[in-house]
């Protein structure tokens, strides 16, 4: 007999917490355009190192290196600079108009605007998102109208959902951006379940999932992976790996197994992670995802390693659980940034036309939020009926709801 | 007309609807090439092919949450959570997605789906075999939850449910599977084949969803029951000779609330069968709305018979399950009071 002794309880801690030097060195980073570019056919077992590498494009010095570069025309690249400013302006304004009492609550992107905003172009329209709630990246770079979102998050009498969900809950089938729902993991088996619907109507159309590092703990997320290993659903899985769900540092959901990309290896679906704050590396991933589901190939997890700068949501303090300037520690950097720079050094934009698109977007972001608050905001001005509470419950309201609207007055 | 068991019944609907519409997909745990185990999927993989009929892992949530995806993509999925019991870990999906999605995304998107499950004990099934959640599924907004107590019911909801624009409950007594099993267990079982709602119609018909039915016609008393309880009521009407008008309700949620107030305003008194446990039952419910409805009609209490707050034991089922006696006896006090 070995002499074992008493058990202990192993609880992880983030290396750092508030007053202490922020430290990123245990985030092993790839050099950009280390990482190979296998055949999308290729088979989960013979690409495991992807799931524990960081695939990148933009160097150091602003440069698109290696396999997983060229995708993207200049056109391209612009526009996807512009989305992302875009989705940052639009954020600052809804965050003030938060804290103006104009709405009740607000999740902003900052640092991650490359994750949504790039993933988008690489869908095609017809398929379908089924989002968290921090890619409103799909929606801007899908030009869905800022004034219809900004009428959601007001809760205004124009709300395409006529007040019944939390701010920024958006939903556009149009848009392929399945109705967000606020609790979390819930949606990324219904994306299998879209995906698989997609493959029974031999369709060309292909879902994809979304997913916060924390939420993997969930057992929807079980759920999904194996129904999308099972029925080989043309779904793309994506994660994102932003560092902090609330306050709880991403350790507390991976245990063990190293990175979030890797559970995906014991399903047999090939797992890549990628640097989530290149927007070059994002867009050529999602594109090699896409492409395996389009040909029939099955599902692929994205790991997206970024890190959330502001606080989770509105009601949410992070300099109560993290060193106020980890942010600034983060080795990936500032994804606008790193793309202004990519441009600038090739010739295709410049200091004064960033400044310039700069006040161009939060003069556009201005002009949509003047048009929704013509219809109202939280507590001024239009508002959704009383009767909507009662509508669309079922398709055909049934005689108790109608009693109940009768009582309310409507 | 055929001579159908429950378990045809269910399998036939489910051919039709299939047959109709090739939108309607099936499938669950040992659904499809088997046909499940309580075999009312049996022949549909064979006929419509394995992507249309299939099995799946055993994972409730993922049965459901899948369906939940393919409906928002257009299809009509009608899945199987092989017991009742095993709905718990699919809860979040169908309370939280399912029942809401019409409503938080404004008819953006829907979710018209069927949740097939067998319910409800008398078959030795333990605590984890014979539970009647029902309750669980009428307090949750969204959802439609239907109970046949018949064959011919059976196929006809079942059509109308897959056919419906929204989420549907469909639990099936799975004592009611082979016969009109009345809560007399110590006597031969009657199957369905000598039973006049054994005749079903071979093809495509539909029962209105909401609608009750009277199985009895009486005087004397109202009593409000669905599924296996229907049958053990018109024992007990039979048993005691108290006429006693029994009320089928086939579907709690929408409630035919204008069945029960016409049939209690008639008889002055109530009493409300069903196998699940008492407290916050759907009992409760109904006995709040006879009262709220039919106050000045009432002569008595509203009586509740309803299987202990207990779980569901193993040795001592029929101790548990409501039977005729018990059912009998609050007749008896019901008339008496």
């Amino acid at each position: 007999m070995v002499e074992t002794g008493h058990l202990s309880l192993h609880v992880p801690e983030p290396a750092v917490r508030p007053g202490g030097q922020p430290d990123f060195s245990n985030v092993k980073i790839a050099r950009a355009g280390a990482v190979p570019r296998p055949e999308v056919d290729a088979a989960a077992e013979d690409i495991r190192d992807l799931a524990y590498s960081i695939i990148r494009v933009l160097n150091r010095d602003g440069e698109a290196v290696g396999p997983w570069a060229g995708l993207l025309s200049d056109d391209d690249l612009r526009a996807g600079l512009r989305n992302m400013m875009t989705l940052r302006a639009f954020d600052a304004r809804m965050l003030m108009a938060q804290r103006q009492g104009k709405t009740s609550f607000y999740m902003q992107h900052l640092g991650e605007e490359a994750v949504s905003c790039a993933f988008r172009k690489a869908l095609k329209k017809g398929d379908m998102n089924f989002p968290t709630y921090r890619q409103a990246g799909l929606l801007i770079a899908d030009d869905y109208p800022m004034v219809e979102m900004m009428n959601q998050i007001y809760s205004n009498e124009s709300d395409p959902l006529r007040g019944r969900q939390l701010p920024i809950m958006y939903s556009s089938k149009e848009h392929g951006f399945f109705t967000i729902s606020g609790n979390l993991a819930t949606q990324y088996v219904q994306a299998v379940g879209w995906a698989m619907a997609s493959a029974i109507k031999n369709d060309i159309r292909i879902a994809a999932a979304w997913i916060g590092d924390g939420s993997t703990a969930e057992s929807d997320f079980h759920s999904a992976l194996v129904f999308a290993s099972t029925y080989r659903a043309p779904v793309v899985l994506n994660v994102v790996n932003n560092q902090w769900a609330i306050s709880t540092f991403q350790g507390i959901a991976r245990g063990g197994s190293g990175t979030f990309a890797a559970r995906g290896l014991g399903f047999g679906i090939p797992a890549l992670r990628v640097d989530g704050n290149d927007y070059l590396a994002v867009h050529a991933v999602a594109c090699w995802a896409a492409e395996r589901a389009r040909r029939n190939l099955g599902p692929t997890l994205i790991e997206y390693v970024t890190y959330r700068v502001g606080a989770h949501s509105t009601s949410d303090d992070p300099s109560a659980y993290r060193p106020k300037t980890e942010s600034e520690a983060w080795p990936l950097g500032d994804p606008v940034l790193r793309l202004k720079k990519h441009l600038i050094l090739r010739g295709l934009w410049s200091e004064e036309r960033h400044v310039q698109a700069e006040a161009e977007i939060m003069d556009e972001v201005i002009a949509a939020q003047r048009k929704a608050e013509e219809h109202g905001t939280m507590h001024a001005g239009g508002r959704p009926s009383v009767r909507d509470i009662f509508e669309g419950v079922y398709a055909e309201m049934p005689p108790h709801l109608r009693r109940q609207r009768q009582k309310a007055g409507y | 007309m055929a001579r159908m068991t429950m378990i045809e019944a269910v399998r036939s609907a489910m051919d039709v609807a299939m047959g109709r519409d090739d939108d309607v997909v099936v499938f669950g745990e040992d659904v499809g090439y088997f046909g499940g185990v309580f075999r009312c999927t049996q022949g549909l993989q064979a006929k419509y092919g394995k992507t249309r009929c299939f099995d799946t892992p055993i994972n409730e949530s993922g049965i459901v949450g899948t369906a939940i995806g393919m409906a928002a993509y257009g299809l009509k999925p009608c899945v199987e959570i092989q017991f009742a019991d095993y709905m718990y870990p699919a809860y979040d999906q169908l309370t939280q997605e399912a029942a809401r999605i019409r409503y938080r995304s404004n008819g953006d998107f829907t979710c018209p789906i069927v949740v097939r499950m067998p319910t409800g004990g008398g078959i030795f099934g333990g605590q984890t075999h014979s539970q009647s959640p029902e309750a669980l599924f009428t307090h949750v907004c969204g959802l439609k939850v239907v109970v046949p107590s018949n064959p011919h019911d059976a196929k006809g909801l079942l059509i109308a449910a897959i056919e419906d624009p929204d989420p549907i409950m469909f639990l099936e007594p799975k004592r009611l599977y082979n016969g009109p099993f009345d809560g007399h267990h110590d006597r031969p079982v009657t199957p369905w084949s000598k039973h006049d709602l054994g005749e079903v119609p071979e093809g495509y018909f539909t029962i209105p969803i909401g609608k009750a039915v009277v199985r009895r016609e009486g005087s004397a008393v109202t009593v409000i029951a669905y599924g296996t309880m229907v049958h053990v009521a018109l024992a007990a009407a039979e048993d005691t000779g108290i006429d006693a008008e029994v009320i089928d309700l086939r579907s709690l949620l929408p409630l035919d609330l204008d069945a029960i107030v016409k049939s209690v305003a008639k008889t002055g008194r109530c009493v409300i069968v069903h196998e699940a446990t008492l407290t916050s039952g759907f009992g409760g419910e109904i006995a709040a709305l006879v009262q709220e409805h039919c106050f000045y009609h009432l002569e008595a209490p509203v009586m509740r018979v309803a299987g202990w707050d207990t779980p569901y034991p193993h040795a001592q089922e029929w101790d548990y399950f409501p039977g005729p006696a018990r059912v009998g006896r609050a007749l008896t006090d019901v008339m008496e009071a």
